[in-house]
């Protein structure tokens, strides 16, 4: 019998040895899935109930921060700012849940990732402020220049730095304010949502890098620097055909030029007058296959690396032979060509740094509540959209663009600026209505350019090339002259005005 | 019936290692009331930032009973084993905690029966002096585990909670007869498997090759069995049903030595139990969670993945996390509230409590040298810890769940009272072991 009772013992302890391993697998194998599934409400309690990480821009202007609230949660989601920052910043909301950055960088403002909550063995018991606050790239005096200069015009302004990637303002009108749609009273939550979702305009969709429209002529950058890259365009050959409108193949429409004027010449001609019956005429010659990769070596048909949900830009990849005027009209940035403002200041940014696109980024760094370094995003290469040489070129010839062509507006003093307009025309024919673009380069003479600017205002009276230079041109210019100044101090901390602020209230035991 | 062996054993007094054997249990006995008691300050701390304001009467309650508990080891079986007081109280004392944390008002009813279990515990030690005084009942105990089990079937007491028909209610109580339906029929098999044990062990039917012992000296077992499954079918109780049945099982194991018995039986468990399937809703229910349990995320299953998850290794303190979420939590689940406040750390030591308890009871079973007393142990103690093993399994989905309740830890009247009682069994067999090993054997037959 006492060997029976041994064995029934060893069975008894290899049940209980399946559930320590059951427990395993459940507490440490397959807690961060389980914790991050859907439906698992825990981390938003939890969220709700402890306070999270400061955003604040590079020059320090506090853009979102938890205070105490005295309702059904701990800590009100507060955004000081109202709308100016809150296609980046996005809401926190229980029931609608959270957008932008509190969203994407949810795990790193409420200390959860790995790094922030083990740093030793011994910080598994001790309960410190572990929160981690986003210090963006994005300067307040540079956001600031683009609301003021959009002004009350639906639109996109989009500024980074394109030697390293870091988006230096991104502003769209209409916003919204993200207090009303975090707030705890979910009648006010509502009633805001219902407002903005009924606002012309979308409010709510962060337009600068989730929403496409065609870019017009200035993705006629794209195509001449294909061209050029291709090696079937140089600065003098060829010279194009100086007619009014591009005969296209395969139909008896063609292609006319801006208000029938007549133009053609070499790049830096073309490209300064913007010359559709030229470019294309240089999207036929290239070919279909050559576009398509020239687009998508400019990031295209590809969703940009940002830190925030961005969309893929459009560039449609044929087969062309059987309908080559639509490879002509998307050679000018018409046809099924659709962009989204990022994409195309990020176009520009590839020009301006010798053809190399980094990964665009409004984060800079994070750190934890102790002031500890958590991650800092630095300069990663995206996508390689031309060679030194071609980027060089194609500097030249937006640089003619501003001495000469539709952008003069963008002339800077004692600034090197390369710039390209477009107009975009949408919707029915009549009554013609067309989106004005710029996208732009600017910096010190005789260095890189330091900043790159794309400027989308939306639904202007008629089709006539000068809008974008018109329009949008003198947007650029404020932005990039707010970008080119120094960035400002740190705003002093006013006295008093940070009771409620957050992250330093460390939980009890902390420290 | 006492008379005699109380006088005899003051006389002779407790031996050396029955000394240790108290102070050891004291000292442990103080560490669970310290561990409960900063759990139970802990629990306070984390739900409303404060001391509990109970916290003196508190301390004063679960010492005098673990201690009152400790005393009557002292004087009635004083040569037991140390150990299993401790764990037990340990057990209760965490259980008692959570429940606390999760339902002030059910606590007190669980206080009630706590007190309630410790008086059955000493009255048990007090009324069976001597085991295998037991051993002569076993008919007793057969028909009493079978009326029992009955009970609840019986129109006008017998109530239906959550699909199964196994409670009794009886004015403001109620209770479930079958916790101590299982301890009568333990000790039913362990009588009557000790005088049929060689006959079991010997196969000689069918004749020409034998593979089973006489059929007649298997039937009142298997009769007992079959009417335990069929009462258990009428009630629609699967999780005592498979407990019923691994207790049966594990007593034939090691009444005979041989392990056709339990092989055997788990095939014709499994077709019970598929036999259960095609027939009964609710067990079609709880397979159907088992293998798609994200199909209800609201459910219990997923509910007890999230918290055991978000627990961690660590836990997120008692009082700090969220088993509000798990329904039933206090009950069936309790070990999900406890695997999320205390962690992976924390439900690995009730782990080891379990096994250290089981531990225990089948090295009472090994130093004993009846038959009956070994058989009683092992039987006594395989039955906590299956059941133990069958909640804990289907909790944390490793097995379909079955609704029985954590040995302890849950809420749940009944089964602490029983389960005390079980306990009690244990410890007399323990006691009577050192006795023997000791320089004072007892006369057979003296306690009566």
């Amino acid at each position: 019998m006492d060997r029976s009772i041994q064995r029934l013992g060893v069975f008894l302890m290899l049940l209980f040895c399946a559930l320590f391993a059951q427990l395993n697998y459940i507490q440490v194998f397959r807690a961060d899935e389980l914790n991050n599934r859907n439906g698992n409400s825990r981390p938003i309690d939890q969220a709700f109930s402890r306070p999270r990480g400061d955003v604040s821009t590079a020059d320090g202007v506090v853009l979102a921060r938890s205070v105490k609230s005295n309702d059904r949660f701990e800590y009100q989601r507060e955004f000081p700012e109202d709308e100016l920052y809150a296609s980046m910043t996005g809401y926190f909301n229980y029931s609608f849940g959270a957008t932008g950055l509190e969203r994407a960088y949810n795990t790193e403002l409420s200390g959860r990732t790995a790094g922030q909550q083990v740093k030793s063995v011994g910080d598994l018991f001790v309960d410190k402020d572990r929160t981690g606050n986003l210090k963006l790239t994005v300067r307040s005096d540079v956001q600031q220049a683009a609301r003021d200069a959009l002004g009350e015009q639906r639109g996109t302004v989009v500024a980074l730095n394109p030697q390293t990637g870091g988006v230096l303002a991104m502003w769209s009108y209409p916003s919204f304010d993200p207090n009303p749609m975090s707030s705890h009273d979910s009648d006010v939550a509502s009633a805001a949502k219902k407002l903005y979702e009924a606002t012309p305009g979308n409010p709510l969709l962060a337009k600068s890098y989730r929403e496409i429209y065609p870019p017009g002529s200035t993705f006629k950058v794209v195509t001449a620097a294909t061209g050029v890259e291709a090696g079937a365009v140089t600065p003098s050959d060829p010279v194009y055909p100086t007619v009014t409108s591009l005969d296209l193949p395969q139909t008896d429409r063609n292609l006319p030029n801006f208000g029938g004027s007549s133009c053609g010449g070499t790049l830096f001609q073309i490209l300064a007058k913007s010359c559709n019956s030229s470019f294309g005429q240089m999207g036929l010659d290239l070919g279909g296959p050559t576009m398509v990769q020239g687009a998508e070596a400019f990031g295209f048909n590809d969703v940009p690396p940002l830190d925030l949900p961005a969309v893929a830009s459009r560039f449609p990849t044929g087969p062309f032979e059987e309908v080559l005027p639509t490879l002509a009209q998307s050679a000018i940035g018409q046809n099924d060509v659709a962009s989204t403002p990022l994409q195309m200041a990020l176009v520009a940014a590839g020009i301006a740094n010798d053809g190399v696109i980094l990964e665009p980024h409004v984060v800079d760094e994070i750190r934890d509540g102790e002031g500890d370094l958590v991650e800092r995003l630095d300069p990663t290469e995206w996508t390689r959209a031309t060679n030194p040489q071609t980027a060089d070129v194609l500097r030249q010839a937006m640089r003619e663009v501003v001495a000469t062509g539709s952008a003069t507006r963008l002339q800077i003093p004692g600034v090197d600026v390369g710039a390209k307009t477009g107009t975009a025309q949408f919707g029915p024919a009549a009554p013609l209505r067309s989106h004005a673009w710029v996208i732009a380069w600017a910096g010190p003479p005789g260095q890189k350019p330091t900043v790159a600017v794309a400027v989308l205002v939306e639904g202007q009276e008629g089709a006539s090339e000068q809008t974008g230079g018109r329009v949008a041109a003198p947007i650029a210019k404020a932005v990039i002259e707010a970008a080119l100044r120094p960035m400002p101090p740190p705003p002093a901390d006013p006295a008093g005005g940070t009771t409620g602020s957050s992250t330093s209230t460390t939980p009890a035991g902390g420290g | 019936m006492t008379a005699v062996g109380h006088a005899r054993r003051a006389s002779a007094g407790p031996t050396v290692v029955g000394r240790a054997r108290r102070r050891a249990e004291l000292g442990l006995i103080v560490l669970a009331v310290a561990i409960t008691a900063g759990a139970y300050t802990l629990a306070s701390l984390g739900q409303t930032a404060s001391v509990p304001a109970d916290i003196g009467p508190f301390l004063a309650l679960i010492a005098a009973l673990l201690f009152g508990a400790h005393v009557a080891v002292r004087r009635l079986a004083p040569e037991a084993d140390g150990l299993i007081l401790p764990l037990v109280a340990v057990l209760n004392g965490i259980g008692y905690v959570f429940i606390v944390r999760l339902d002030p008002d059910l606590a007190r009813l669980q206080a009630t029966w706590t007190a309630v279990g410790i008086v059955a515990f000493v009255a048990t030690l007090a009324f069976v002096r001597r085991s295998r005084d037991l051993e002569r009942y076993r008919y007793t105990f057969l028909l009493g585990g079978l009326a029992l089990l009955a009970l609840p079937l019986i129109p006008g007491i017998g109530v239906t909670i959550r699909g199964a028909r196994i409670w009794v209610a009886a004015g403001p109580v109620s209770f479930q007869p079958g916790e101590f339906a299982k301890i009568a029929f333990a000790l039913f098999f362990a009588s009557y498997l000790v005088e049929k044990r060689e006959l079991l062990s010997m196969a000689t039917w069918p004749r020409i090759r034998p593979v089973l012992p006489d059929l007649k000296h298997l039937g009142p077992v298997l009769i007992a069995w079959g009417v335990a499954i069929v009462v258990m079918t009428a009630q629609k109780d699967l999780g005592s049903s498979l407990l019923f049945f691994a207790l049966f099982l594990s007593m034939l194991w090691v009444a005979t030595g041989r392990l056709a018995y339990p092989l055997g039986g788990a095939i014709l468990f499994g077709a019970a139990a598929y036999g259960a399937w095609t027939q009964f809703g609710h067990v079609q229910n709880r397979i159907t969670q088992w293998l798609n349990p994200w199909d209800d995320s609201g459910g219990q299953l997923v509910q007890t993945w999230y918290a055991l998850a978000w627990g961690g290794v660590a836990g997120t303190g008692i009082g700090l996390g969220r088993p509000d979420r798990v329904p039933v939590v206090e009950s069936d689940f309790i070990f999900a509230a406890i695997g999320e406040e205390l962690g992976l750390l924390g439900g690995t030591a009730i782990l080891i409590c379990y096994l250290l308890l089981v531990g225990a009871g089948l090295r009472v079973a090994i130093q004993s040298e009846h038959a009956f007393d070994k058989l009683l142990a092992a039987g006594l103690t395989a039955l906590l810890g299956m059941q133990s093993f069958v909640i804990l399994a289907g909790v944390t989905r490793l097995l379909p769940l079955t609704g029985v309740v954590l040995p302890f830890v849950s809420y749940g009247g009944s089964a602490l009272v029983a389960n005390y009682v079980l306990v009690a069994l244990v410890i007399r067999v323990s006691d009577g072991n050192s006795r023997r090993l000791g320089s004072a054997p007892v006369p057979a037959g003296a306690a009566r």
